[in-house]
């Protein structure tokens, strides 16, 4: 069956915002759907309210929405676009729970819109947990004992029935959110009921425990002649228990026979055929029995999936394209494999690697979480790591976390274990955390032997036994008078690292280095081919490994080399991934062949046609240094290196390159911008106002200079993205109490505080408004200023976290020119070649500056989609040596892009997306340590209407009647004032506290509710109890005082628990009133990225 | 910075006598000496590309006088079960891998496959560049090569005088020296009956122990050297004969080429693997050598009839050379390079498949073979009604 030629549009759904569990694999295979349809001459209407994507490029569809993904503002694009077909299966859960939705409202009935990919039916089967389960049995597979429930009473009873360990889990939702195991009918009430209120539809599966078994996925195809295939199987290093995306694991499955492969084979397609996908891809999970081989299947994913993507990187098989091309009617055997381009799609990759995948997590930013694996996934980015061996594989892929680690120990981190004695650490192995498998080789390299680890691990023996290996290996490394050859090669075959072997021989990775290539062990390219050589392969996909051939090709043509932003994690996201994209792209359209290196499964810049050519490694010096020699030994001109576009990763590599390759703003500027005293002597120079502030080592020297400034003052260490560790402190002890934390602890293992890395103590403006200034300066000095953008929430609330208007709302003209003023004598003096941002804080209309950054930042795609300027694109052309007037001749920027980029006609707002729903016990105060996962944009004709925009897009909808609950800061009621006003104009009741509500009404206000404090006595209802009786719909919170602002935290909490909209900033209020005004002015309306900048270039589709 | 103090020394699979692998056209690679530890082992190099099913692959008599290299990087993961065996010893003459798993893990694990190399007397060599050699032989072709402890120099001239596997009987070595009743156990779910009385000939040049299996799940088996003329098979009176795979050259077989060409017509035929070329050659078919042959579990074969794409299991140097045979069509062919992968007679009720429909190991995607096997069985009953053939109508 060939293309269908019936359908002409095709509306795909992306998946939002990065949030926990749902990151940007979803950027990578919509991005590769909209291509795959373009291609096929489709015409594609993209929807997804993710400004920092790929896939909503202008290029990448003839339509792209960004909007708000509800289903309103769907029906109005669908209505405006008429789309034959709806591709729901490439934007995960969020796209298929649209759908659905979509489709019980009967609006793909009435404008005659074909779901295409999975059928709502199938939907229904694979994500109802019930249904699922009934179809399972229905053709005799196992499932572990369960039974469903829709209340408290219902769920304890079928609990008394299967018996304890028992695991909640509510059915339609995503990364495991409100699901658990219980050891006992307390917990087990207390999960039952989280869980009853996590599921859209109330529903819980109580199930029995399966926790211990070994976990593993399939990830499947089938095409609509029935033809099935594996793409690939994933074995769990953590087994059952432990969420999937928060655990190791490593393809192929390493620890079945063929027998019980092949019958896990048969299971998974009879699942999809009986769940009925008819197109596409799905993952299936199953779990075994270590000591029966009995085989249970967890679920089904009718979709493309996080572990999709993690399959096609592994593989080198692009599910993601594949997929959409069976969606519009190809059968598998009918479409070619890229990499060996002589065979068919329609067989089963088979693999000569090892694949690891480790997430990484974000704890440390969140305190109050437990630090615990569960069934909830908690982790916010993911690296993966090939090697000829599982535990060269591993050991690469631990030390791509960027977390201070080199491997599996043997590095300076691992002394935190050496003072925790036997007994703990084992009673530590039971519990599954982020250092779990540090921890496992510790006690290993102690002599624990393999059955007791496994015994408490419930990790596979063959797993374990490798890690012994390592230790093995390890202690040999530190014993041996002096290492030859043969150490090396066996060294590196397990996955040792020059800085681990310099730890263990006492010496230095450079040594280290120079030794091992006197004795002629150097690191050899292998190709990921789809087919373990069978084939010759036609795409230069790379890993690094210790071998006798090496297979980088040779190359004539110039080079850049681009440099990715390694694993998400919360500070440095897709954001930066898109910037690599960019580069990658523009370059190529400039004649460069672009060169990727990155350890990112998820994202797009790790799509083997992205670039080139594809390095899956490591971003360390080492793995760096590697790629190098190879580029090199190549051919041809390697041009230089982009450092500057994939955030803090690559600029911590800048120093270990020869200075001539680094292409851009010289590295140089960028320490002059991170290095406080030099910085402060610039802007001093230049007479640009900084907040008064100072460096210091040492907590006296914090101490004097905090005395020196006055409090508030600021804490944070330097050199660290995403406001890391910044704190807001009052007193003397709030900044010994930092200081202390900072020399200790996760921080200190990530550079912590040292003479050339001192902690940064900053006057700290109360009610300031901040701004970013994003611009781009080119070799002969011209300067683009692309974004100026005010931010909502007052400064203190870090740039990530806050959302902001661009262009600005209420900032004077001569505001905005100063600001843009001292944007381009910084971008001059610091010589800046290629892209700059800037970030103010601007109090009583005196403007101050806060920092600077010469390399890409967070806000880079957010400009480009509400400017039409692609930002990142004419940076990279920069880099290498055009100029702005080049490009506007060539056209990629517009010709009237001169001084500064206008944007008249509609506003943009961005909104930050925080992950405090999977985190009970957090605090949801907003501050200077930023927290967001990821972001959405909302346009408009007005400021209103795009925060109202964003508000929906990030999930919390305005209410548009009801009670709003106002509880403010003292300093905050005259402020507040006016917005209770507001709200109450719009016909809003009021409820607030005590003392709020006393001075609204001595205002003249009615306040329809009291409300008490915790403690409070009296006539007043319990804050708490109001929003948990749906009797408040909109809470306004701001922290009281000067004081510790952890005031009113559980009036946050009841808020974020009972899903009630909930503002910490009362410029927050002040939008969302204004938001509520203007929504009953305007009807809702959608426009096309391509109509609010008709003659922006966009990437090539 | 200070090493730290070194953990417990255990004895490391590490430390194995460093060992070589020559091939006929001088490429060296690098290895330790593991299983039955020979200075010299010698074979046909060839590579197979399956994830699982080692065990069943060391265990296929098909790989008599060859040396099989594993692209899978760990090797003996999960060690060996008796179950697994596909013949009762191994026939290839060597084994090479990535990285040899010295303590297995599975439940079902009787022994790991190092202790049971060796009680086979089969070399291994583990440590290899498995890629490269992969890599080399695709270019080079299946070569004769030579491993072990040997030095250099003795391992090039062993790898230089050893022969290939053209024109060679490899079956003779490998066949059943005398028949063998295997009775049937009742079909497979699929609830055809009609099993008990029917009789199937198996031809032994080479069978797997799971095609056996399979087989008496149609009826009641008898497995025949591959020297029994075909007088002696009907003298058997079967409802069907099968040609089992097996190793080597075809073309190096005109006794059973000669035996199935008499039974052809006579009664119902089929093949797989060797006895497809077998089958092919007694229809008057040729056969070729392919460069380095297919051996894995992943390879596409399009089902003609459907369209249908079968995701097989493959092992074989040799093919059929496509339209060679008078009155046969082709039914399967290979979407990778196009290789004839199956045909039947227009003429006479035989079929025949070039890869696994068994698979151990391998994917399922063909086993209804054995079912299209019973049906031509049923449509050609080979004897008059009361006996069990026609019953089975
Ligand atoms: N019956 C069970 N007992 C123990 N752990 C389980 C059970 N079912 C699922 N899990 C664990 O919970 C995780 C999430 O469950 P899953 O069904 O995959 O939900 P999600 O939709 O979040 O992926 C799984 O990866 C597995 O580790
Ligand atoms: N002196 C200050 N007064 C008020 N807020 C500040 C001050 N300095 C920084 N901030 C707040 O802290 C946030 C993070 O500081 P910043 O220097 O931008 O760190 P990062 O490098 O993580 O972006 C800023 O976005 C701003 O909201
Ligand atoms: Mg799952
Ligand atoms: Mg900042």
């Amino acid at each position: 069956m060939p293309r269908r030629d019936d359908l002409h549009t095709i509306l795909v759904i992306g998946s939002g915002p990065i949030v926990i569990g749902q990151a940007c694999e979803f950027d990578y295979s919509g991005t590769q759907a909209c291509r795959v349809l373009a291609e096929e001459g489709y015409r594609v209407v993209l929807a997804n309210s993710n400004p920092a994507t790929i896939m909503t490029d202008p290029g990448m569809a003839d339509r792209t929405y960004v909007e708000p993904l509800d289903p309103k503002v769907l029906t109005a694009i669908i209505e405006k676009e008429r789309p034959d077909a709806l591709l729901p299966t490439l934007g995960g859960q969020t796209a298929l729970n649209l759908t659905m939705e979509l489709a019980e409202l009967g609006v793909l009935e009435r404008y005659g819109v074909e779901v295409i990919g999975a059928r709502p039916e199938a939907i229904a089967t694979a994500e109802d947990r019930d249904q699922f389960k009934a179809a399972m049995e229905g053709i005799g597979l196992e499932v572990p004992r369960s039974g469903f429930a829709h209340s408290l009473e219902e769920a304890t009873q079928i609990a008394e029935e299967i018996g304890y360990p028992i695991m909640v889990r509510p059915s339609f939702i995503l990364g495991g959110k409100g699901t658990g195991i219980a050891e006992d009918a307390a917990h087990f009430g207390q999960l039952a009921a989280e869980g009853l209120a996590a599921s859209p539809v109330s529903q819980i599966l109580v199930e029995q425990s399966i926790a211990g078994w070994k976990e593993f996925e399939l990830e499947v195809m089938r095409d609509a002649a029935d033809n099935c295939v594996v793409v690939c199987s994933i074995e769990n290093f953590d087994p059952m228990g432990v969420h999937t995306g928060d655990s190791i694991t490593v393809a192929p499955a390493q620890t079945l026979t063929d027998v019980e492969y092949q019958a896990m084979r048969d299971d998974a397609f009879a699942c999809l055929r009986k769940v009925g996908v008819e197109t596409g891809g799905s993952n299936v999970q199953f779990a075994v029995d270590p000591a029966t081989g009995r085989r249970v299947i967890i679920e089904m994913n009718p979709r493309v999936s996080r572990s999709s993507a993690l399959a096609s990187k592994a593989t080198g098989f692009p599910i993601a394209k594949i997929a959409a091309r069976l969606a519009v009617g190809y059968l598998l055997n009918e479409i070619p494999n890229d990499i060996t381009q002589a065979t068919p799609a329609s067989f089963e990759p088979t693999i000569d690697y090892v694949v690891t995948k480790v997430p990484r997590w974000a704890f440390e930013k969140l305190p109050g979480a437990e630090v615990r694996l569960g069934t909830r996934m908690q982790s916010v980015g993911e690296v993966m790591a090939i090697g000829r061996t599982f535990c060269e594989s591993l050991q690469k892929a631990l030390r791509s976390l960027e977390q201070g680690r080199a491997g599996l120990n043997a590095d300076p981190a691992e002394g935190a274990l050496d003072e925790v004695p036997t007994p703990d650490l084992l009673e530590r192995l039971a519990v599954p955390t982020p250092d779990r498998v540090f921890e496992l080789e510790a006690a290993l390299r102690r002599g624990v032997d393999v059955d007791e680890v496994v015994a408490r691990t419930g990790i596979d023996p063959w797993f374990v036994r490798q890690l012994v290996r390592i230790s093995d290996e390890r202690a040999r490394l530190a014993a041996a008078a002096t290492l030859d050859g043969a150490d090396f090669r066996r060294a590196k075959r397990l996955g040792f690292s020059d800085a681990q072997l310099a730890y263990l021989r006492a010496t230095t990775p450079a040594d280290v280095r120079a030794d091992r290539l006197a004795h002629g062990v150097r690191a050899t390219f292998k190709t990921v081919d789809t087919c373990a050589a069978e084939f010759a392969a036609f795409t230069p996909y790379h890993y690094a490994t210790y071998e006798e051939e090496d297979e980088v090709r040779p190359s004539e043509r110039a080079r850049v080399i681009i440099l990715g932003s390694g694993p998400n994690r919360i500070g440095q996201g897709i954001e930066f991934d898109y910037c690599c994209v960019h580069a990658s792209m523009t370059l190529r359209d400039a004649g460069y062949e672009t060169v990727m290196v990155n350890c990112n499964p998820e994202t797009v810049s790790t799509d083997y046609d992205t670039s080139d050519r594809l390095y899956f490694e490591p971003l360390t010096d080492e793995d760096l240094a590697n790629v190098l020699d190879a580029e090199l030994a190549a051919g041809g001109e390697v041009v230089g290196v982009i450092v500057s576009l994939g955030g803090q990763t690559p600029l911590k590599l800048a120093g270990s390159l020869p200075s001539e390759l680094v292409l851009g703003t010289s590295p140089g500027s960028i320490d002059l911008a991170e290095d406080r005293e030099r910085w402060n002597a610039l802007c001093a120079e230049l007479s640009i106002p900084q907040p008064p502030g100072g460096t210091a080592t040492t907590t006296p020297e914090a101490l004097a200079v905090a005395g020196r400034v006055g409090y508030p003052v600021l804490l944070r260490p330097s050199y660290v993205l995403g406001g890391r560790a910044m704190e807001i402190v009052y007193d003397d002890d709030g900044v010994r109490r930092v200081m202390q934390s900072m020399t200790t602890g996760a921080l200190a293992r990530e550079g912590g505080v040292t003479a050339t890395r001192p902690v940064l103590v900053d006057r700290f403006l109360e009610d300031a408004t901040e701004v970013d200034v994003d611009a781009v300066r080119d070799g002969d000095g011209e300067i683009l200023i692309a974004g100026v953008m005010e931010h909502v929430e007052e400064a203190g609330v870090h740039s990530g976290d806050s959302a902001c208007a661009l262009p600005p709302q209420t900032l004077a003209d001569e505001v905005v020119e100063m600001l843009e003023r001292h944007t381009r004598s910084l971008a001059d003096s610091l010589g800046v070649r290629g892209l700059l941002n800037v970030q103010f804080a601007v109090k009583e209309g005196q403007v101050y500056v806060l920092e600077a950054n010469p390399r890409a930042s967070r806000t880079v795609p957010f400009v480009a989609k509400a400017t039409g300027v692609p930002l990142a694109m004419v940076a990279s052309r920069v880099m290498v040596g055009q100029t702005l007037a080049d490009l506007r001749k060539e056209g990629l920027l517009a010709a009237d892009a001169v001084g500064r980029v206008r944007v008249l006609d509609h506003v943009s707002v961005k909104e930050a997306v925080l992950p405090f729903d999977r985190f009970p016990g957090v605090d949801t105060l907003l501050g200077p340590e930023m927290r967001s996962t990821g972001e959405v944009m909302g346009v408009d004709i007005t400021f209103g209407l795009a925060f109202a925009k964003s508000q929906m897009a990030a999930g919390t909808r305005l209410p548009d009647a009801g009670t709003v609950f106002l509880s403010l800061a003292d300093r905050d009621k005259p402020a507040g004032l006016e917005v209770a006003r507001a709200f109450s104009a719009l016909g809003f009741s009021l409820a607030a506290t005590l003392g709020t509500a006393g001075y609204l009404r001595a205002q003249g206000l009615t306040v329809g509710t009291l409300v008490a404090k915790v403690g409070e006595e009296g006539v007043a209802s319990d804050a708490v109890e109001l929003i948990a009786q749906g009797r408040v719909q909109l809470v306004v919170n701001t922290p009281r005082g000067l004081g510790p602002r952890a005031d009113g935290q559980h009036i946050r909490a009841a808020a974020v628990a009972y899903k009630v909209p909930c503002l910490t900033t009362l410029a927050a209020a002040r939008a969302a009133a204004a938001g509520m005004a203007d929504a009953r002015a305007h009807p809702l309306q959608v426009r096309a990225l391509q109509d609010l900048h008709p003659l922006a270039k966009g990437a090539p589709g | 910075m200070t090493a730290k103090p070194k953990g417990p020394e255990r004895t490391a699979p590490e430390h194995r006598p460093a060992a070589l692998l020559v091939t006929a056209d001088g490429a060296v690679f690098a290895g330790e000496a593991a299983g039955a530890v020979v200075p010299v082992a010698t074979g046909e190099l060839v590579f197979n590309t399956a994830m699982s099913g080692y065990q069943e692959v060391i265990t296929d008599p098909s790989y008599a006088g060859q040396v099989i290299a594993f692209t899978s990087t760990h090797i003996g993961n999960y060690g060996t079960n008796a179950a697994d065996d596909e013949a009762t010893a191994p026939h290839c003459r060597g084994v090479v891998v990535c990285d040899l798993t010295d303590v297995p893990s599975n439940w079902r694990a009787t022994e790991g496959l190092e202790p049971f190399l060796r009680r086979h007397g089969v070399p291994a060599l583990t440590g290899v560049d498995t890629r490269r050699l992969a890599r080399h032989v695709r270019a080079a072709g299946a070569v004769p090569c030579a491993f072990g402890t040997a030095s250099e120099r003795e391992l090039r001239e062993a790898a230089a005088a050893a022969t290939g596997t053209d024109g060679m009987d490899l079956v003779s070595g490998v066949t059943a020296t005398e028949a063998t009743v295997h009775p049937y156990r009742g079909d497979d779910g699929d609830n055809v009956g009609g099993g008990e009385g029917r009789r199937v000939v198996a031809y032994d040049f080479g069978v797997k122990t799971t095609m056996v299996q399979l087989l008496t799940t149609l009826g009641t088996v008898t497995v025949v050297p591959a020297g029994t003329t075909a007088d002696e098979v009907l003298a058997l009176e079967p409802d069907g004969v099968f040609l089992s795979n097996g190793p080597g050259d075809p073309a190096a077989l005109p006794g059973p080429a000669a035996a199935v060409a008499d039974l052809v017509g006579r009664v119902p035929i089929f093949g797989i693997c060797l006895g497809h070329q077998i089958l092919a050659t007694a229809l008057g078919g040729t056969t070729y050598k392919l460069p380095f042959g297919h051996h894995g579990a992943n390879h596409p074969v399009q089902r003609l009839e459907s369209g249908v794409v079968e995701i097989t299991s493959q092992n074989h140097n040799y093919a059929v050379a496509a339209g060679s045979i008078p009155d046969a069509e082709t039914t399967h062919v290979n979407l990778n390079d196009g290789v004839v992968e199956g045909f039947r007679s227009l003429k006479a009720p035989a079929f025949s498949v070039q890869y696994h429909p068994e698979a151990a190991p391998g994917p399922h995607d063909a086993r209804y073979l054995f079912g299209a096997f019973r049906a031509l069985m049923l449509d050609h009953p080979t004897r008059a009604a009361g006996s069990a053939g026609a019953r089975a109508r």
